[in-house]
């Protein structure tokens, strides 16, 4: 980091509740709410597609300590959508809590309480249910307009124009684009045109989905759940319950990592049911082995991509469509797939002449996709980017030249990105950087070692959004207490990623106090502004502006009340920190003494509320270098060295900023390496714990460099744009760019397992 | 069935199933320290030291601790907050959940090898999954804590 004009806002600080996390104090859900409350479990379908024609819970409930078994008999009918979204939701209204149609291997038939998880675990194989089997839809190529349908009820209902129709199992379709596409690659010399496949991997946050439900002294329903999202849940909740949004308060203690996962209400509908049924406290703590199943991945999907480019590597126009799989329900689908087009063409704005973009999400009998780090844009960047790589290679053109020609410059219109410009792009000096650090022209294109394995480098740009924008609403409320400390009110959700702490850094800086003089709090949708909620990469760039305008209509607030001490006008003083002054220099006063008065005979709230949004959403940039060593005999491919250069705006917090870009990495080397979702021809989940569904230990990363260039985003707080999801979307088309050079085979799927590298191998020896 | 244990210092005596495991019976025991992060043994979330030794409590038996001396990191507070202040130096914390059981693991590790090489300290906590670190500040954490150690005995 080179010059800081900041106090505390750019600083390396420890995150606020850092020791405590450390000492393994108590703070996620199942560790402060009471352990005597009733073990909710459910049922789940062994088919991927049935009726239920019968199911009888006489003997469940005998079991002796049962307090309740629920089917979809006991259900409101009212569909409602677990997507954590601002309403109205795009995602299809096509729920219910239980259903007489489950549409995948895992979906909920019956919900269990009782007194203790024994009881209830007898008591769910006690349930006895008779189905009939359906014939599932299983394959994403053949969902659109097939006979069978995975919501042909008439309750289903779309709430947005996205395109759906549940007619012919249509979640979203849409098709954009600028100028003449087919012509432009028509006149092109070289056209790339595959198809890329990437699998609905899992958040594995650590943390599982849990909830603790109980009804209050007010006899509300009291909400406690490891979310991203408390707003949201309120409405999802009273939707599914078919009760007053007023009758809910949702909070969330720290919660054990999200990644997007924890923007749906995944666990939340089932407790909420037993305890508004029956009173009683309840809680679900989900399995692994549901969270692999029953979970909110993210989207499979297939990415068509054609890219056409002159013979000297002028990029100038990319086709792309993708075939998104949502599953089972419709969660996020008509968004997601967005991300896939508008966040992967627009990063070769350079010279493009056309673009199109165009997709389909289909319904079928598979486990529901959700938000995962990335939205979309982590599938259309593995796709795009290998597409140019490919073409470099064609053109006989160094992969990081044909990006520095094509790439997006600050100043341009990015006609692919809602014509938003790039105000604040660092993407060429990220470049430049990576390439210098990582050591580029000597690692590139092939090492042999000599010893039948070979080092090969690889090289991917990425960006994502900050914020939905219009959209997008963040708040903070600030208020000065007692003896001069700061309360500061979020209703966005600390993850593990220090939101807290870094809103707290920027209201340090704007009241020009100490860290140690703010006190953060949230999120409760009870005492805390509104907030959309943490995702989309809004937090830092939505919220953190919320932030800076509420400490100065508090600065201002402060003021008034110093007059009233001073005798003067508040325009006659100016705040100063620790004290508010007469600008004549006349006089001054403590502000330990207005926090004094204004508890006292004080008739100015020293508080302020601002709620926040952009019109705009400034992407982040950022460009990954890989280096591997393959071993041609066995197909394993280890990751040596992998480089990173950010472009995040402003880094609030250079250590935070730092540790999310490796941790998206390494999340990102898994997805390329590892992890896989596969099914059988039944419709269930082969991966259904660790022990198949491997994520990255730390002996499958090699070494990790980050560095940020960063542009100043004028609109955002602090010159801060986002960081959170975009470092996740390099590792995959790099790494696929590496094997591509040791093997000379493009691997177009993920993952790309040494099964695959070596079955390529051969098959080229062939 | 009834057992004795020695829990962080103090003898338990329990009347307990057959079939409980070891992180039930420690969190009901108050030891919220300890999580579940899998049920199949490959998380690493669930780390104890049984007889000073790291065992994964969600694959062993609370019967199988009886007569022995099982500590969380309830139990280990002064020796945690010897190194753990330089992990938080780094951010490298994240959510926490995984925090714990790696952190039990480390002081395993330190206790067996007091100046592991980064490689050593890998492969020690290879077993230790984290989700958002991607390990490299962890790494820098307890590196930074071995060198400062050293600074201090020079």
């Amino acid at each position: 980091m080179s010059e800081n004009k900041f106090r505390v806002v750019s600083r390396p600080v420890r995150k606020k509740d850092a020791m405590q996390l450390l000492l393994g104090k108590p703070a996620y859900v199942d560790d402060v709410t009471p352990h005597d409350c009733l073990v909710v479990k459910v049922l789940r379908s062994p088919h991927a597609h049935a009726l239920i024609e019968e199911i009888n819970t006489d003997i469940a409930m005998k079991v002796p300590r049962i307090a309740c078994v629920f089917t979809y008999k006991d259900v409101p009918q009212k569909r409602f959508t677990m997507a954590g979204q601002t309403f109205p939701e795009p995602s299809p209204y096509d729920r219910l809590i239980l259903d007489r149609r489950v549409r995948f291997v895992g979906d909920a038939v019956a919900i269990v309480a009782g007194e203790s998880e024994k009881a209830v675990d007898k008591a769910l194989k006690l349930i006895k249910v008779k189905y009939q089997v359906l014939e599932p839809v299983l394959d994403i190529h053949t969902a659109k307009n097939n006979k069978i349908l995975v919501h042909p009820e008439d309750s289903w209902r779309s709430l947005c124009p996205v395109g759906a129709d549940n007619q012919r199992n249509l979640c979203a379709s849409e098709s954009c684009g600028d100028g003449d596409v087919d012509a432009v690659l028509a006149s092109c010399d070289e056209v790339v045109d595959h198809v890329y496949h990437t699998k609905a991997c899992q958040q594995a946050m650590m943390e599982t989905f849990r909830t603790y439900t109980e009804i209050d002294h007010y006899g509300r329903l009291h909400i406690i759940s490891s979310t991203q999202i408390v707003f949201h849940v309120r409405r999802i909740i009273a939707n599914a319950l078919d009760i007053p949004k007023s009758k809910i308060h949702v909070e969330k203690p720290r919660i054990g990592g999200g990644f997007g996962a924890k923007q749906t209400v995944v666990a939340e509908v089932y407790p909420a049911l037993v305890t508004w049924k029956t009173g009683k406290p309840a809680k679900m703590i989900y399995t692994r082995e549901e969270c692999q199943i029953a979970g909110s991945p993210r989207h499979e999907m297939e990415v068509h991509v054609r890219v056409g480019a002159n013979r000297d590597g002028v990029i100038r126009a990319i086709d792309v469509y993708t075939l998104s799989n949502t599953g089972a329900f419709g969660e996020h689908g008509p968004t997601t797939v967005g991300l896939s087009g508008h966040k992967s063409i627009p990063l070769y704005t350079g010279n493009l002449e056309a673009f199109r973009f165009a997709y389909d999400v289909v319904y079928t009998n598979m486990q529901a996709a959700g938000a995962y780090r990335g939205y979309g844009a982590t599938q259309g960047i593995f796709a795009v980017e290998s597409a140019v790589s490919e073409l470099a290679d064609r053109l006989g053109i160094d992969p990081v030249a044909i990006r520095e020609k094509n790439m997006v410059r600050e100043g341009q219109v990015m006609t692919a990105y809602y014509n938003e410009q790039a105000d604040a792009c660092a993407l060429d000096r990220c470049m430049e950087r990576c390439k210098e650090i990582f050591g580029w022209d000597e690692k590139y294109p092939v090492r042999d070692m000599g010893n039948g394995k070979v080092r090969t480098a690889g090289v991917a740009m990425a960006m994502q959004g900050s914020g939905i924008s219009g959209v997008d609403v963040g708040s903070a409320t600030i208020k000065l207490s007692d003896e001069g400390f700061y309360n500061l009110m979020i209703g966005a959700a600390d993850m593990g990623t220090g939101c807290d702490t870094i809103l707290a850094q920027m209201a340090a800086e704007c009241l020009d106090c100490s860290l140690e003089d703010i006190a953060v709090f949230g999120a409760d949708s009870d005492a805390s502004p509104y907030d959309s909620g943490s995702y989309a990469s809004s937090t830092t760039y939505v919220t953190g502006k919320a932030v800076e305008k509420a400490c100065e209509q508090l600065k201002e607030n402060i003021c008034a009340v110093a007059a009233d001490l001073l005798n003067c006008k508040p325009d006659e003083l100016e705040f100063a920190g620790r004290a508010v002054r007469r600008i004549d220099g006349t006089g001054e006063v403590s502000l330990f003494d207005i926090a004094t008065k204004s508890m006292c005979g004080n008739s100015t709230a020293v508080e302020a509320t601002v709620s926040h949004s952009s019109p705009i959403s400034p992407p982040p940039f950022m460009v990954g270098m890989v280096e591997i060593e393959l071993d041609r005999e066995t197909g394993q491919v280890d990751v040596l060295d992998y480089a990173a250069v950010v472009d995040c705006g402003t880094p609030v917090n250079p250590n935070l900023a730092r540790v999310q870009t490796e941790g998206g990495i390494v999340q990102g080397i898994g997805m390329a390496l590892f992890e896989d979702v596969t099914y059988e021809p039944t419709g269930r989940i082969v991966e259904n714990s660790f022990m198949q569904y491997k994520i990255p230990t730390r002996l499958d990363m090699g070494k990790l460099r980050v560095e940020f260039e960063s542009s100043y985003e004028q609109s955002g707080p602090f010159g801060a744009k986002s960081i959170g999801e975009i470092v996740i979307n390099t590792p995959s088309p790099a790494i696929a760019h590496a094997i591509a050079h040791a093997t000379g085979v493009w691997h177009r799927e993920l993952p790309i397992t040494p099964e695959k590298v070596l079955r390529g191998i051969r098959k080229g020896q062939e | 069935m009834e057992i004795k244990l020695t829990l962080n210092g103090k003898p338990v005596t329990a009347s307990i199933d057959a079939d409980t495991l070891l992180i039930d019976f420690v969190r009901d025991h108050g030891c919220y320290s300890v999580k579940r992060g899998c049920e199949t043994a490959n998380c690493g979330l669930c780390t104890v030291l049984m007889d000073g030794t790291p065992v994964l409590s969600c694959s062993v038996l609370a019967a199988r601790a009886a007569g022995h001396h099982v500590q969380t990191l309830e139990g280990l507070q002064e020796e945690a907050e010897d190194f753990v202040g330089f992990i938080a130096d780094q951010g490298a914390e994240q959510c926490g959940f995984c925090n714990p059981g790696f952190v039990m693991n480390t002081i395993a590790l330190l206790r067996e090898n007091p100046d592991p090489t980064d490689d050593e300290i890998r492969a020690y906590l290879a077993g230790n999954l984290c989700r958002c670190s991607g390990y490299e500040g962890q790494l820098r954490g307890i590196r930074a804590y071995l060198d400062s150690r050293k600074g201090a005995q020079a």
